[in-house]
């Protein structure tokens, strides 16, 4: 029987949907192997967080609420969720792959001594943990040999778990984090305004390449409008300084798997598929018909991006009136 | 001031990979390269080491000779003043394994800061920066896309989900490089020469006192993904639209 601890994910007081897909895995990992979840909320002011969770089924919603974890800075928030691990009596510890996942749970795992596999995608039929290594070209089983375990969870692997009804309690944790955190001094956060949908969460993604240049916005946005979709981008793109680093894509970047996704002017190296091929839907537009994002696309097209696009939008549009 | 710097070989990541015959790494020859991340690292260790005068740097890999091969070629060369080895089957240890041999060598070494690639991309693990900083007590400031050090702190810019977020941190402490930190240089000609000469250790596990050797996680098998195949070329936007309309229902 195993306790498994949910880390839960948020962000400006609401909770995001990477949590829910977390939790399907846990839910996977509790069918398994017995027991059950609770999840945990750290941060300050994130009563609403741990109300919206109290329909999906969790022994308990533990919420550490404390200023000195208003940012998750890792050395606090590992500590914090490590000793609230140890004080529920979990076994098991998952997290979202996202960038505070990564940040936070290999210090709980040392805390717990427990061994810790990221960005799992399955949990086999033997029991193991299966992840993509080499930029997803294999992927590797794993076994953790501790007690304890500490996972994170590639989000696009697993679809949202639906909420069971009923009402976990809400449960606070006196956590005081201050010690843990001291020598570590929040500074600023630049913020990616964006009213279009998180990556994570699209159903639609619009990714473009370097070749945008500066028109990479003028080219993507007004498809990605039409669509209701998401902005994505080439590692090339962003390092030239055409699209913000939270749009990239890729082995290093963000993993997504939408119902639809377009690669326009992506070539489409070994370390961008890594991180959308297993989309529903790709469609690539380039007008290099050589290039390898051919390979992996459902719906080829060899234009030039500056006039294919804009036209591709035209149509879409008229289509839905 | 010193810092410690990683230097892991990992394959080329455009190389042809094949399973072991005991299905647990990939098979011996294939061509290597430098981590691309260490890189990152290797150069913002030789930016800090150029701003601050007397500053030593110093360049750890895990591994055999051809991984010393690495840390000179990849880490010496290019200007770091020394390289230490601990010898190690690169294939069998864990992240958490890798952690406890740099904690080991930071005991002895006692750096201001620890710069590591934010993962190798052959395991996509990580995690090393992070659970060493939490076996050291250390603060981290991963995936960093900017650094300046000043008066026993490092102000550091990472790369997070929804921007950019900017830490204090006061030294000693991890930071984990991010691709978009710097432009690694190349290694000159005259770099190569002297490479040959810089002091380089070679250590055994034995040589950090360690409490456990063991790893914690283990690859038990390696399978290839079923890849896709390669869809149809559209002639035109009319016909795209038609068929993500009509047959693949995705709009």
């Amino acid at each position: 029987m195993s306790k498994v601890l949910i880390l839960a994910e948020h962000d400006k007081g609401a909770l995001k949907k990477v949590t829910l897909n977390t939790l399907a895995f846990a839910r996977q990992y509790v069918a398994k192997f017995g027991g059950s979840y609770d999840f945990a909320v750290l941060g300050h002011n994130v009563g609403a967080v741990a109300t919206a969770l109290q329909g999906f089924g969790a022994g308990a919603v533990h919420v550490a609420d404390h200023a000195d974890l208003a940012h998750p800075i890792a050395s606090a928030w590992g500590k914090v969720l490590a000793d609230l691990a140890k004080s529920i009596g979990a076994d098991v510890v998952v997290g979202p792959a996202s960038t505070t996942g990564k940040d936070v749970l290999p210090r709980t795992a040392v805390r717990l001594g427990a061994g810790m596999a990221s960005d799992i995608i399955a949990l086999t039929d033997s029991g193991a943990f299966a992840r993509p290594m080499w930029a997803g070209n294999l992927t590797g089983n794993v076994k953790i040999s501790t007690a304890n375990k500490v996972i994170s969870v590639r989000a696009s692997a697993f679809d949202a778990a639906e909420a069971t009804g009923g009402s976990s309690p809400i449960q606070a944790v006196a956590a005081d984090p201050a010690l843990a955190g001291s020598r570590v001094k929040f500074v600023s956060f630049d913020g990616v305004q964006s009213s279009r949908p998180d990556l994570a969460e699209a159903a639609i993604i619009v990714a473009g390449g370097r070749g945008l240049k500066d028109r990479f916005g003028a080219v993507t946005e007004p498809l990605a409008d039409v669509l209701g979709a998401a902005i994505g981008a080439s590692r090339a793109a962003v390092d030239d300084g055409f699209a913000p680093n939270d749009y990239q894509i890729g082995q290093t970047g963000k993993v997504v798997a939408p119902q639809l996704y377009f690669a326009i002017a992506i070539s489409g190296a070994v370390q961008h598929l890594a991180g959308m091929k297993n989309s529903k839907v790709i469609v690539a537009i380039n007008k290099n018909a050589d290039e390898p994002i051919f390979k992996v696309a459902d719906y080829g097209l060899v234009a030039d991006a500056f006039v294919a696009v804009p036209e591709l939008t035209a149509q879409i549009k008229a289509l839905r009136g | 001031m010193k810092i410690l710097v990683s230097a892991k070989r990992v394959s080329d990541p455009n190389a042809k990979l094949a399973i072991a015959k005991d299905g647990k790494w990939i098979e011996g020859d294939v061509e290597y390269i430098l981590n691309p991340f260490c890189e990152n690292a290797i150069e913002a260790a030789l930016q800090i080491a150029e701003a601050n005068d007397g500053t030593e740097t110093v360049a750890i890999g895990i591994g055999d000779d051809e991984t010393a091969r690495f840390i000179r070629q990849g880490a010496l060369a290019r200007g770091i003043d020394r390289g230490i080895l601990v010898s190690a089957e690169e294939e069998t240890i864990d992240s958490d394994l890798i952690a406890r041999i740099y904690a080991g060598v930071v005991h002895r070494e006692s750096p201001d800061i620890v710069l590591l690639g934010k993962q190798a991309i052959d395991g996509d693990s990580n995690q090393v920066g992070q659970l060493l900083a939490e076996y050291l007590g250390w603060p981290q400031a991963t995936f960093a896309s900017k650094i300046e050090v000043a008066d026993g702190k490092a102000i550091v810019t990472r790369e997070v989900d929804g921007g950019l977020e900017t830490l204090e941190v006061t030294l000693p402490a991890v930071i984990t490089a991010d691709l978009r930190l710097n432009e690694p240089r190349f290694a000159s000609l005259a770099g190569i020469m002297k490479a040959k000469k810089k002091p380089f250790d070679e250590l055994e596990i034995d040589d950090l006192d360690l409490d456990d050797t063991g790893t914690k996680v283990q690859v038990v098998g390696l399978t290839t993904p079923s890849g896709r195949k390669a869809g149809v070329i559209v002639k035109d936007v009319e016909e795209l639209v038609q068929k993500l309309r009509s047959e693949a229902r995705a709009i």
